[in-house]
């Protein structure tokens, strides 16, 4: 009963915004790669609640260890999903995605979103790199760059006028950063490198 | 025993005192110092298609792009200006070359196209506007709709010497 309710509570915030923004009026007026950088938008930031729940094991059924292959694939998929996100994008309107990657957009939302795919890549190199990483690093430095990576996402989609709904936008934005400290919660990574490590 | 002239209260009434005549004498300013030329805006000139036809208006129309030209210093208007007006509407993308006309002030200085509605691209409704014909310094504008809904969108333009 309690697994079905988060279950069921997990699809509807990450579905419903979905179907909304793949609903929305102005895709009508809209060329399709438009259409997919759009929902790849949406798709990446709903990846994002997934992500700080995967990787704590907090979403019921998946052993601990299932749940973190997972959060890597999860982490692949938000990546393809910025990339995808932007090279739409510029593929639509070149102009205004060079500006935004030269830090001279009129649109203040371009400039948060812009520090969101930094610390994505960013998040998603150091996954790489952390076989030959102190643990230390490794842990503040993903969790900085997550964090990072959530309050830009947020403002971003926040404040734009777009495909996303204005209800369900807050809900899952509300949602993503309560799914992150949670995690950051369990995880205390705070004290990382004050303690011997657990799990 | 004395009291310093500089205390919160003095403090107070001198900075509202400067706020408030600053605040009230700025159009004596404009007047003394003339009407300043409008500086092109960030990303006015995105998907720009130089030359776009005079018409009678783009598209299918239901929304009006409206706005006034007149020159720095005195603010005379400047009558038989081209200006040229693009946007992502119903019709079409903003690169694309039917989403892209011109119009001419009138004697007074103002101008009116009808175009199809914009809607909403780049997480913004927005139009863009160049007065870009040699004469004066071209300006590049991109005006917010202050909703999605409204059907008319306002630029003003103040042309310097090229």
């Amino acid at each position: 009963m309690r697994s079905a309710l988060i279950w069921g509570l997990v699809a509807f915030v990450i579905g419903a915004p979905i179907v909304v923004a793949a609903n929305s009026p102005l895709l009508q007026w809209r060329e399709p790669l438009y259409i997919a950088a759009g929902l790849a938008g949406v798709v990446g930031m709903a990846t994002m609640l997934l992500q700080p729940l995967l990787v704590v094991g907090a979403l019921p059924g998946p052993s601990l260890t299932t749940s973190r292959r997972l959060h890597r694939y999860g982490g692949l998929v938000l990546v393809l999903a910025v990339a995808l996100h932007v090279i739409g994008l510029w593929v639509t309107s070149p102009p205004d995605v060079i500006d935004v990657l030269l830090l001279r957009s009129p649109t203040p939302f371009a400039i948060w979103g812009l520090l969101a795919m930094w610390a994505i890549f960013g998040a998603g190199v150091l996954a790489l790199l952390r076989p030959r990483m102190p643990l230390r690093i490794w842990r503040w430095g993903h969790t900085g760059l997550v964090l990072l990576a959530a309050v830009g996402t947020v403002v971003h989609a926040v404040q734009i006028v777009g495909t996303m709904g204005s209800v369900t936008k807050v809900m899952l934005s509300i949602a993503l950063v309560a799914a992150l400290f949670l995690a950051i919660a369990r995880r205390k990574v705070w004290m990382m490198g004050l303690r011997p490590r657990r799990n | 025993m004395k009291t310093s002239l500089i205390n919160r209260r003095t403090v107070l009434t001198a900075g509202s005192a400067i706020l408030l005549t600053g605040a009230a004498s700025q159009p004596a300013y404009a007047q003394v110092a003339g009407v300043s030329a409008t500086p092109t805006m960030r990303g006015g000139s995105n998907n720009y298609r130089p030359g776009a036809p005079i018409v009678e208006r783009i598209g299918g129309g239901g929304f009006w792009m409206t706005g006034t030209v007149r020159q720095a210093g005195d603010g005379a208007p400047l009558p038989g200006q081209r200006i040229q007006i693009w946007a992502h509407t119903t019709e079409g993308h903003e690169r694309d070359p039917q989403s892209h006309g011109a119009t001419l002030t009138d004697a007074n200085g103002t101008f009116r196209l009808e175009m199809p509605q914009i809607v909403p691209a780049f997480g913004q409704a927005h139009g863009h506007l160049a007065y870009d014909s040699g004469a004066f310094r071209t300006v590049f504008l991109r005006p917010l709709m202050t909703s999605p809904k409204v059907t008319t969108l306002n630029a003003d333009f103040v042309l310097e010497p090229a």
